[in-house]
């Protein structure tokens, strides 16, 4: 339990900030906005192909704006020096690691609640579906999962906010695969009960890189 | 308390600190002097449990840092020239987020009591960001001392700091209990030093190589220590 209110104290912390500040959710959500605008110009779409490029569009844009978020979440700590003091208190250092975590999930969260209703405004698609939003919400934990872990790694290597994409692109394969084959199997018409083998993708890979991260934590932050 | 035997630091080929040992009991306030480049920060951190030493020990009230649990971070408050507190929170959201995770017990209470001992209770409603440099070194202090720490690290507190903001920092330490703590201060300042401290101590390229007890030192006297200190490390680099 101690652990469970020092995790939910760094997600109150983060909150609060960033409600004051909007340093990352802004940059998140007009980043998202334009990149959705961008998209629709440039495929120029016809209504038989919106069903090939929107589990794409969808994907595309919810982790370059989610790598923004995730590029900030510790930087701003590490610039500030205000990592020492978090990692200075008595507790296992993985309760950093999953404040962050769930701070960043609330963000990419918001961003994906005014994103999806305007891509399906802009795209003619209606996207807030249950099966959808199941498909979207596995794949932005195991985004979120890698991603955090790998904002605490990046930022103490130079080129730090070009390191973060670097390193986080390749592994995000997976989530990308089975977020696009789901969504895209969705919007063909198939029930979900046939694409159950991308669901049990997203949750394997989010169980293995959460726990990963959680076990990485410790040698990430220390010096 | 705190006790560092033969302690080295490298980092890749660069040695950082020689062979340092030193020990600060319990009601006593040693004062570490030395240039930009000494390993002052590096020792704080070391003892801060932060930093892994390359050879030898740091223990604090007899328990070896590097393997205690993360429970002995409970008996040490840290104070650097970064206050470790946040902008964009209230100087009382601060207090309170760092006592849930440092989980002191009846935490309004203290929270109150140690912003009246450090005089903000009349801004604690107002964001960090809009306070003076003096105020926020005053809430850093407070956020050291909230879970009532037996050991104090205070590396370079009084850097940016005018004489009157300098002043209150060390009425503060005094009030707020210097007497009964180990406290380990880091400056630049001499003369503040010799004020502040029981000891002294002089950290140059690395080593240790000046220990005295305050009493009977006059500023001349550790100025010339000072001077022999450095002149001692550059001969050797």
């Amino acid at each position: 339990m101690a652990f469970l209110r020092k995790v939910l104290a760094i997600v109150w912390k983060d909150v609060t900030a960033e409600l004051r500040t909007k340093d990352i959710f802004s940059a998140m959500a007009v980043f998202a906005l334009l990149a959705t605008v961008i998209f629709q110009y440039a495929f120029d779409l016809r209504a038989e192909n919106l069903r090939l490029v929107l589990p794409g569009v969808v994907w595309t844009t919810v982790t370059f704006s989610g790598v923004l978020g995730l590029s900030r979440s510790f930087i701003l700590e590490q610039d500030r020096g205000l990592l020492e003091g978090l990692l200075l208190a008595p507790m296992d250092r993985s309760a950093i690691y999953f404040g962050k975590l769930i701070g960043n999930l609330l963000f990419i969260t918001a961003v994906e609640l005014l994103l999806l209703p305007a891509l399906s405004i802009l795209f003619d698609v209606w996207l807030l579906t249950p099966p959808i939003l199941l498909f979207v919400a596995l794949g932005t934990l195991g985004f979120a999962a890698v991603g955090t872990l790998f904002s605490a790694v990046s930022i103490n290597t130079r080129a730090r906010e070009v390191m973060l994409p670097i390193l986080l692109f390749p592994v995000m394969v997976p989530v990308l695969i089975a977020g696009v084959r789901g969504i895209s199997g969705l919007l063909d018409g198939e029930p979900l009960t046939d694409l159950l083998q991308w669901v049990r993708l997203l949750l394997a890979y989010d169980v293995v890189f959460t726990t990963t991260a959680f076990l990485l934590f410790d040698y990430v932050v220390e010096e | 308390m705190i006790t560092v035997e033969r302690l080295t630091k490298a980092f890749g080929r660069t040695v950082v600190l020689r062979d340092v040992s030193l020990h600060v009991p319990a009601g006593e306030t040693l004062v570490l002097f030395g240039p930009n480049g000494a390993g002052k920060t590096t020792l704080v951190r070391i003892i801060a449990g932060l930093s892994r030493p390359t050879a030898g020990s740091v223990t604090l009230g007899g328990v070896d840092v590097r393997r205690a649990g993360e429970g002995l971070r409970r008996y040490v408050g840290v104070v650097s020239h970064n206050p470790l507190v946040y902008e964009s929170l209230t100087g009382e959201e601060n207090l309170r987020f760092f006592g849930r995770l440092y989980e002191v017990p009846n935490l309004a209470a203290r929270v109150d009591e140690v912003l009246d001992q450090v005089g903000l209770r009349p801004r604690r409603r107002d964001l960090v960001r809009t306070y003076s440099r003096g105020m926020v070194q005053r809430l850093a202090i407070a956020r050291a001392i909230l879970h009532d720490p037996p050991i104090l690290l205070l590396d370079e507190p009084d850097t940016g700091l005018d004489q009157q903001a300098a002043d209150m920092l060390r009425r503060l330490l005094v009030d707020l209990g210097s007497d009964r703590r180990a406290v380990l201060f880091t400056t630049h300042n001499l003369d503040r030093g010799i004020e502040w401290a029981d000891r002294v101590a002089i950290l140059s390229g690395g080593r240790l190589r000046f220990e005295a007890p305050t009493a009977g030192l006059s500023p001349a006297q550790m100025r010339e220590a000072y001077a022999e200190a450095v002149a001692a490390a550059n001969r050797k680099a």
